[in-house]
């Protein structure tokens, strides 16, 4: 009972937010109840972290490994929960439902980390799916456009599809080796590296995960939703199930090895193709939350760059950079969220003196970009400079080059966006800001949790690399 | 590692790289900007007087790096914090160190806007600065390196002139694409050397040629651009004319000068076979840049625009005596870095002093600013032909030598003295440009735009420029004192050099063909 309690006061938090939709909560209550419930779920899963044992026939397995993701996973969405403050992107009318469902796809995160056996990890997946299906078009309509609609059909579509793929990857996994567990098909699996059908079948059940993580060639979603789902939504899929994403791949590459030639190539190729695809797309772009969106397809290249290399610091040096990475989306999407008050998109030229509306602000974001810029001293260096490392000891070196030359691609974009922050005059309709105590301090959080997490990286390193090795 | 250091019992180097940053720390919680510009002036005087501890207590016989200090900074990778400084980089540190005042002085009331960020700006450049100069982990070289450019971006791009945006965004992106393939070199280099980032174990290996010449391009890369050698100096000239004066200083006195730092310090000695193969590409690029940098000058009628590019002249005489690798050579190049920070630094405080006042930079403006500002144009002559090499002053020192090193690399190769028969129009060029720009804003000519209601500088301002005018003259009329601390050094340096050529000749030659 213990085990699952970070997903049952979930459940429960799911259940009460439902009552409380039947009534019509006032914006502050609703506000106040979800805030609780969500810090009620972050120290819950802190003081679960050390909680070990199996459920429902070892399909559920509860270690360090997954504990720790659930934490994580916790503490980002009540970041998210913070600064998207009355959520102005989603109508009064369902934002209690909306919050419902954003517990519900958190549910499906939380039970995702845990999963050891395909048919748990099916059904997770799933759950978290189809909540941000419903998320992603629930944003208040804005005029003219129905961005929100139409990027919600399309969320839905390629999400199918992805799983469908996931599905019949699966049948094929399960057919080779004759188990759905997790633990007996990776030893079976590993006599069968270059079989065909294997190949396929891992590659298939992969797609699944890099669908969530927005890798190329899965990425087609990412622009189009983070441009039509709310402000407070595009946040939440920004960073939290890439952060479940990783945790399943982690386990999932186990199958795979340095042996397996054509897998590891294939995954090299995707991951390069995911830089490029990502930094050059981003140039061209004109809204930030797309930028931001390419932005992470060129980092979800990254991190997976980092777990090809197949050895425990891999692996560790993967989790380093996908944690500092949620950090960085979540500084810079919380500056977005200020800056919209009104919930609408964010141009380029919305940027224009920011600095001059909210200093501190503009420096978050600022901070933000130049640590996704992968500029020292920040961790998005770092955990670049690890990766690249660490995959040059594999004999990487065309595919570290190209990634080394994809920091130098995506600095213009990232620049350009500081530049209209801080070079530029105001422009004559900008909208104020809304910086509140309460934004104020979770952004020197972020950002000195960046500038830590940057100049002293052994503990996050030391802690990774533990939870880790207990796992694989 | 500990065979090249000499530890010291008081972590004076550390104390120098984070005394400005406990500043900018402070100055976080002050309001008042009339106390963030004390604060900021006393702690980089501090900074200064401090680092003439490092010449008192340098040890002039050794060549190993001294004040080191250690201590672990990343264990899983052995990436170790290390520090210290020999010949090559003590006078560098040194001249950052006491620049640094002087520039909190000269934007005392050129910067009315934000003044608290700027000056937290200069203090996290000082930082990094001192930073890269004593740093002994090629990472930790590599993260000050890098996180310079975000403050001098902002210096830039916030406090610039009219076309700030463009200036700023051209040399974050110049710098930084330079600089990428630096960090690939660095992790190769890691990894031949059995995981080691500590930089005096990467030298004096025989690499294959082949990766040595891979090695020595992302070197010359990121450096050059530094530099700014030709071809890759557009974006100083752009850069140089857009930042406010304390930023020119700084670009100017000490930014180019880790280009030229990073040649002697990491091209040399850790890819010394790849040098001697690429060295006469390095060499005429430099001579181009000498001449056309003095051309360029010879046409400008914007003042920063003209310093800026007889700038990318001088950078090339200091690459023409690193690369001619012999001891005047190397030597001069070493006094030339110092000399230049020294005079083109004084120099964009005068064109900046007058700019407070006319509010332009045009030559056309200023002309016979003479007749009125006296004392300005006293100490404006003296900086101008301290920049052409007029004998009396630094740069002539400098420049003979490093012509002298040139005419005996010729001869010790046995053939007519072309190099240096190239390079000598640079100085006639200097001379002309620079004497051009004197006799405009001196005396002009009959269409003087009116100036009667120009005040001459304040004493504020004499107090700015007359440190510069002393190191002019000192370091023209006695350099022997700052030879005698890069000597060691540099003969080290040399002798390495020569040893590992032979060696790699007679591996050569051993080799069955």
């Amino acid at each position: 009972m213990l085990l699952f309690l970070p997903e049952l006061i979930i459940l429960i938090s799911a259940l009460i937010l439902f009552l409380v939709s039947l009534g019509t909560p006032s914006e502050k209550t609703l506000r106040n109840i979800v805030l609780c419930l969500t810090g009620l779920l972050l120290l819950v899963t802190l003081t679960c972290i050390n909680n070990k044992g199996t459920l429902f026939f070892a399909a559920y397995q509860i270690d360090l490994y997954s504990q720790l993701f659930k934490l994580l996973i916790a503490a980002a969405t009540f970041i998210v929960i913070v600064f998207s403050g009355n959520t102005p992107g989603i109508g009064q009318r369902i934002r209690a439902e909306y919050y419902m469902f954003l517990f519900t796809g958190l549910l499906g995160l939380m039970m995702l980390v845990s999963s050891v056996e395909l048919l748990a990890i099916f059904i997770s997946l799933e759950l978290s799916s189809f909540a941000l299906y419903i998320m992603v078009p629930m944003r208040q309509s804005s005029g003219a456009h129905d961005y929100h609609l139409e990027s919600g059909i399309k969320y839905l579509l390629f999400g199918v599809m992805a799983t469908g793929f996931m599905l019949f990857g699966m049948s094929y996994l399960f057919g080779l080796t004759g188990s759905t567990y997790l633990k007996d098909i990776i030893p079976s699996i590993s006599y069968l590296y270059n079989q065909p059908a294997a190949v396929t079948g891992i590659i298939m059940v992969m797609a699944g995960f890099f669908y969530k993580l927005g890798l190329f060639p899965f990425h087609f979603w990412v622009p189009d939703i983070y441009e039509g789902a709310a402000n407070e939504t595009t946040s939440f899929v920004a960073a939290i199930p890439k952060l479940a994403a990783v945790a399943l791949l982690i386990r999932l590459l186990a199958m795979v090895s340095v042996d397996g030639q054509i897998l590891v190539n294939l995954l090299l190729l995707c991951s390069i193709c995911s830089m490029f695809y990502g930094n050059l797309s981003a140039l061209a772009q004109k809204d930030v939350k797309r930028i931001l969106g390419y932005s992470g397809i060129s980092h979800a290249g990254f991190i997976l760059f980092g777990l090809l290399t197949f050895n425990l610091e891999g692996y560790s040096n993967a989790l380093y950079y996908t944690i500092g990475y949620a950090a960085m989306t979540l500084t810079c999407f919380l500056t977005i969220c200020a800056a919209t008050p009104n919930g609408n998109n964010l141009k380029l030229e919305d940027l224009k003196g920011l600095h001059g509306r909210s200093p501190l602000l503009a420096l978050t974001f600022a901070l933000g970009l130049f640590s996704l810029a992968g500029i020292p001293p920040f961790v998005g260096f770092t955990g670049k400079l690890m990766i690249l490392i660490n995959a040059f000891k594999q004999g990487y070196v065309v595919p570290v080059i190209l990634a080394a030359l994809n920091t130098a691609i995506a600095i213009y974009y990232y620049l350009s966006m500081v530049r209209l922050a801080y070079c530029s005059d105001d422009s004559k309709e900008s909208v104020m800001v809304s910086d509140g105590w309460s934004n104020k301090s979770l952004a020197l959080l972020l950002v000195l949790f960046i500038i830590t997490m940057g100049i002293f990286p052994t503990w996050f390193l030391d802690m990774a690399a533990t939870v880790i090795g207990a796992t694989v | 590692m500990d065979q090249h250091l000499v530890f010291s019992s008081f972590p004076i180097l550390s104390t120098l790289i984070f005394l400005p940053l406990v500043a900018a720390l402070i100055m976080l919680f002050v309001n008042s900007e009339r106390y963030c510009k004390y604060i900021s002036l006393c702690f980089t005087s501090v900074v200064a007087v401090l680092s003439l501890v490092l010449i008192v207590g340098f040890d002039t016989e050794t060549t190993k790096f001294q004040f080191a200090e250690k201590a672990v900074w990343i264990s899983s990778l052995d990436i170790n914090y290390v520090v210290g400084i020999d010949g090559i980089s003590i006078l560098l540190v040194v001249m950052t160190a006491l620049i640094m005042p002087f520039c909190i002085l000269a934007s005392w009331s050129y910067i009315k806007l934000r003044v608290k960020a700027f000056l937290i700006c200069l203090m996290v450049m000082e930082t990094a600065m001192i930073g890269v100069f004593v740093a002994l982990d090629f990472i930790l070289f590599y993260v000050l390196w890098e996180a310079m450019l975000i403050p001098m971006y902002l210096i830039i791009g916030i406090w610039g002139g009219p076309r700030k945006i463009y200036a700023s965004v051209k040399f974050f992106l110049y710098t930084l694409a330079g600089s990428i393939l630096l960090l690939v070199a660095i992790i190769w280099l890691y990894w031949q050397n059995e995981y080691s980032f500590f930089i005096p174990d990467m030298m004096w290996h025989h690499y294959a040629l082949g990766s040595q010449i891979l090695v020595f391009i992302a070197f010359f890369l990121a450096f050059a651009i530094k530099v700014p050698m030709f071809p890759f100096h557009t974006w100083l000239p752009a850069a140089h004319v857009e930042a406010p004066t304390a930023g020119s200083v700084i670009l100017a006195s000490i930014l180019l000068k880790m280009g030229t730092y990073g040649f002697l310090r990491f091209a040399l000695p850790i890819v010394p076979d790849a040098t001697y193969q690429l060295m006469p590409f390095v060499l005429w690029l430099s001579i181009a840049g000498i001449i056309y940098g003095g051309f360029t000058a010879l046409a400008q009628n914007d003042m920063k625009k003209l310093i800026a590019y007889s700038s990318v002249g001088h950078m090339g005489f200091v690459t023409l005596g690193i690369f001619i690798l012999n001891k005047q050579g190397i030597e001069g190049a070493i006094l030339q870095m110092i000399n230049h920070g020294v005079t083109t630094g004084a120099l964009f405080l005068c064109v900046g002093m007058i700019y407070e006042r006319t509010h332009s930079r045009e030559l056309s403006m200023a002309a016979g600013v003479g007749k009125y500002m006296p004392i300005f144009v006293t100490f404006l002559t003296f900086f101008s032909l301290a920049s052409l090499g007029f004998p009396g002053t630094n740069s002539f020192v400098g420049e003979f030598m490093i012509l002298a090193g040139t005419f005996q690399f010729d001869i010790e190769a046995g053939r007519f003295p072309w190099l240096a028969l190239a390079a000598i129009p640079g100085a006639l060029l200097a001379a002309a440009y620079m004497l051009r720009m004197l006799q405009r804003i001196i005396w002009g000519g009959v269409d003087n735009p009116d100036q009667s209601w120009i005040k001459d500088i304040n004493a504020r301002e004499i107090v700015i420029l007359a440190p510069f005018l002393f190191f002019v003259l000192w370091i023209g009329l006695s350099p022997g004192p700052f030879l005698d601390l890069i000597d060691a050094s540099v003969t080290d340096l040399l002798q390495n050099l020569t040893m590992h050529r032979t060696h790699s000749l007679s591996l050569n030659l051993m080799a069955p063909y």
